[in-house]
């Protein structure tokens, strides 16, 4: 079954299956042996990892799992994961930040859970591009989302991290 | 002042657009109740006891005379004619209609104001000295610093949704008039020994529930550094701080847990990878930072100006204005006057709107068009030449904001309490108008000296009762309202949190416990030794014994 997510802002159909956390090994193998890509909870891809092939196993990561297990494969893993239980845990934000600026991941990244059209703008502007809304939001309705500000915010990037001290208008 | 470029307005008119949408997906059902809560927050607004409150941000209390005259407005044509000061010196309208909000933020945008960030669990309103820029014993001036770190955490998209609130205030003075030290992230001004200018940092303080002072996590930070800094330590707050229970979720019980130790040694290997990387601030930045605080505009003034002495000299109800409510200034023919929202008889921090444009029209008159918010609730006007304070006096006097109490017992920091606010377990207004009218007389307080009388209505300390040199807490006690008296709470370099003398009161008796704790003071005080230190001094035990009685 596919289902729609929002990929670099357009609607796309989702290639990667899932595996859920308390999937059988009967039902992990049948999915390995399909051949498609695969979407794992961090303990399956870990335990599993030598048999996958790489560029076809993606890895979902909570917040509680840190990063230390992903980034000795940052090079090799083509999607990370992470899971926002609520849209108000923030963890996720700063797994992003860390993965795309502090260790220069640059697979797909993509928001999954309680993921909201409201804080697509944030959540693209920490460094995801892709995401899988919660299912009661409009997919289409919130593409409008990335141009909710034409402004863009700081972040400790750029030139005097892009502080704004010219111009001033009236 | 900073005046907003082309970005800033376009942030601030987009999110008047983005914020008139959320509204109208609310109203027509759209958008969810939880889905809305943290939007509306994050754009200052709540739902009240009695109506929708909006929270207005006055960025590190500094407001120009033409926004305090769009301040009026908006009271004037969205609310019932005043606004309340806070705390966090920002401005609360407690009468607002839900569906006009957009409309309030589209007015603020218009004069370069916004609600951004006065609620949620995000970085609040910065906060600083209110005599910054112009206080005679200041190392340089915070705002350039605080103005820097407005830009930096102005919806900061990795922080928007942290664990809990996050404070922040930057402070310049020798003296600590911003209590940095009870804040998430305090900075003081710090010039090292090679002329190097920098901040000496305090994590972890805070008050509501549990309250604590904050800890000196570097005692040096290069300035360039403040952003990287900053930023290291909001995302190890933001990875590790507590989920689980709002009431451990502030950057104190994470600093506890992991010691202060701990929590340096993750902050320093965040800050190991970002120090010296893109987020240095330039030179430049400062140099223009700085050129937009500077007033170099201000002809020179007379220290020894006629018209002032003679009115000194002539005139008593003056002279103790002056000797109240008139800071000095670096510059000595200036002064910086301090308008007091403290008249007995009005809710302590709230202006009419016919007060604010007055305000204005004398911020312009006298005070070079600005004005500044205290965080004890008052106005101030940090550029006033001594040759103008008579006239400038007979204005306050007309508007009612010429009390000559600032500093005294009379000058209550107080919350709205059970009032208008839904969180509150108890109403603090009239306990404070009973406190007000009980000390009216002058003498009596002038003879009492500074004292610092804080009221909160619930223990989530709006009205920072744990720094009080006299602290009153609104308590519920079967569904009836008690108040707690904590003694020997003080903010600046000798910051401590009070302690609880004793069983809770019920509103009647409060002027009377003040009553009582003033005469131990009196009885047993030292020569020019004021309240505060007394407490220190002596220690509970006497204060305890008059008010209880021996047995207690």
């Amino acid at each position: 079954m596919s289902v729609a997510i929002l990929k670099h802002g357009e609607i796309v159909a989702d290639r990667w299956q899932s595996v859920a956390a308390d999937a059988s090994p009967a039902h992990i193998a049948e999915c390995m042996a399909a051949g498609g890509p695969l979407l794992l909870p961090l303990p399956l891809w870990l335990s599993h990892r030598a048999e996958l092939d790489p560029r076809r196993a993606g890895v979902l990561l909570v917040a509680e799992d840190g990063l230390d297990a992903v980034l000795p494969w940052l090079d090799d893993i083509p999607l990370i994961a992470i899971h926002f239980p609520v849209f108000t845990d923030g963890r996720g934000y700063s797994l992003a930040r860390l993965l795309r600026s502090r260790h220069g991941y640059r697979g797909e990244l993509r928001a999954v859970g309680d993921v909201l059209r409201d804080q697509l703008y944030f959540l693209h502007r920490c460094g995801f591009d892709a995401f899988a809304l919660r299912t009661d939001q409009a997919v289409d309705e919130a593409r409008t989302a990335f141009a909710d500000y034409s402004w863009a915010p700081l972040g400790g990037r750029g030139e005097s991290g892009g502080l704004r001290h010219n111009e001033s208008v009236e | 002042m900073y005046r907003y470029n082309e970005t800033d307005q376009r942030l601030v008119d987009d999110r008047v657009v983005q914020f008139r949408d959320q509204m109208a997906r609310f109203l027509d059902g759209r958008l969810g109740e939880d889905e809305f809560r943290p939007l509306r927050l994050q754009n200052g607004l709540y739902i009240q006891r009695h109506a929708p409150m909006l929270r207005v941000a006055i960025p590190y209390g500094t407001l120009a005379a033409y926004q305090l005259r769009k301040l009026a407005d908006i009271a004037r044509r969205y609310d019932r004619g005043y606004g309340h000061f806070t705390t966090r010196s920002n401005i609360q309208f407690n009468w607002v209609r839900l569906e006009e909000t957009p409309d309030i933020l589209a007015e603020l945008a218009a004069v370069q104001m916004h609600a951004i960030q006065t609620s949620g669990n995000c970085i609040r309103n910065i906060t600083t000295d209110q005599f910054a820029g112009v206080a005679a014993d200041e190392l340089f001036d915070p705002r350039p610093y605080c103005e820097i770190v407005r830009q930096w955490s102005t919806l900061a998209p990795e922080f928007l949704f942290l664990p809990r609130k996050f404070k922040i205030a930057i402070a310049g003075g020798e003296e600590d008039r911003a209590a940095v030290r009870f804040h998430d992230i305090g900075a003081r001004a710090r010039v090292a020994e090679d002329g190097r200018i920098g901040f000496q940092v305090f994590v972890g303080g805070g008050l509501g529930r549990t309250p604590m002072v904050g800890q000196c996590i570097k005692d040096f930070l290069p300035r360039e550094e403040l952003l990287n800094y900053f930023e290291a330590i909001l995302r190890v707050y933001n990875r590790y701080g507590r989920r689980d229970n709002k009431y451990k979720a502030r950057i104190k019980i994470l600093v506890k847990d992991l010691t202060l130790d701990g929590f340096g040694k993750e902050v320093e290997d965040e800050w190991a990878w970002s120090r010296g990387g893109e987020g240095v601030i330039a030179e430049q930045t400062f140099r223009d930072m700085e050129a937009f605080f500077a007033r170099n505009d201000l002809p020179p003034a007379d220290p020894a100006d006629p018209i002032y002495a003679a009115a000194l000299a002539g005139n008593r109800a003056f002279a103790r204005w002056v000797e109240r409510n008139v800071a000095a200034h670096r510059d000595p023919g200036r002064a910086i006057v301090t308008l007091s929202l403290k008249k007995s008889g009005s809710p302590p921090g709230d202006a009419t709107a016919e007060q604010m444009d007055g305000v204005a029209e004398l911020a312009e008159r006298f005070g070079a068009g600005e004005i500044r918010v205290s965080h004890e609730q008052n106005l101030v006007l940090p550029h006033v030449a001594r040759r103008d304070l008579p006239a400038l006096w007979e204005g306050a006097r007309a508007l009612g904001l010429a009390t000559p109490n600032i500093g005294l017992l009379t000058d209550v920091v107080c919350c709205p309490g059970g009032d208008f606010c839904s969180l509150a377990n108890a109403r603090s207004i009239p306990v404070a108008a009973a406190v007000q009218q009980r000390f009216e007389d002058l003498d009596y307080q002038f003879d009492i000296g500074p004292l610092e009388l804080n009221m909160s209505g619930c223990v989530n300390a709006c009205g920072h009762h744990h720094i009080g040199h006299i602290g009153i807490l609104g308590v519920d006690k079967n569904n009836e309202e008690y108040y707690q008296v904590t003694i020997g709470g003080r903010e600046g370099t000798r910051a401590a949190i009070g302690k609880v003398i004793g069983p809770a009161f019920a509103a009647q008796q409060i002027p009377y416990v003040i009553q009582r704790l003033l005469e131990v003071y009196l009885a047993l005080r030292h020569e020019g030794e004021i309240f505060i230190d007394a407490v220190e001094r002596l220690g509970l035990e006497p204060f305890k014994t008059r008010v209880y009685g021996g047995g207690a």
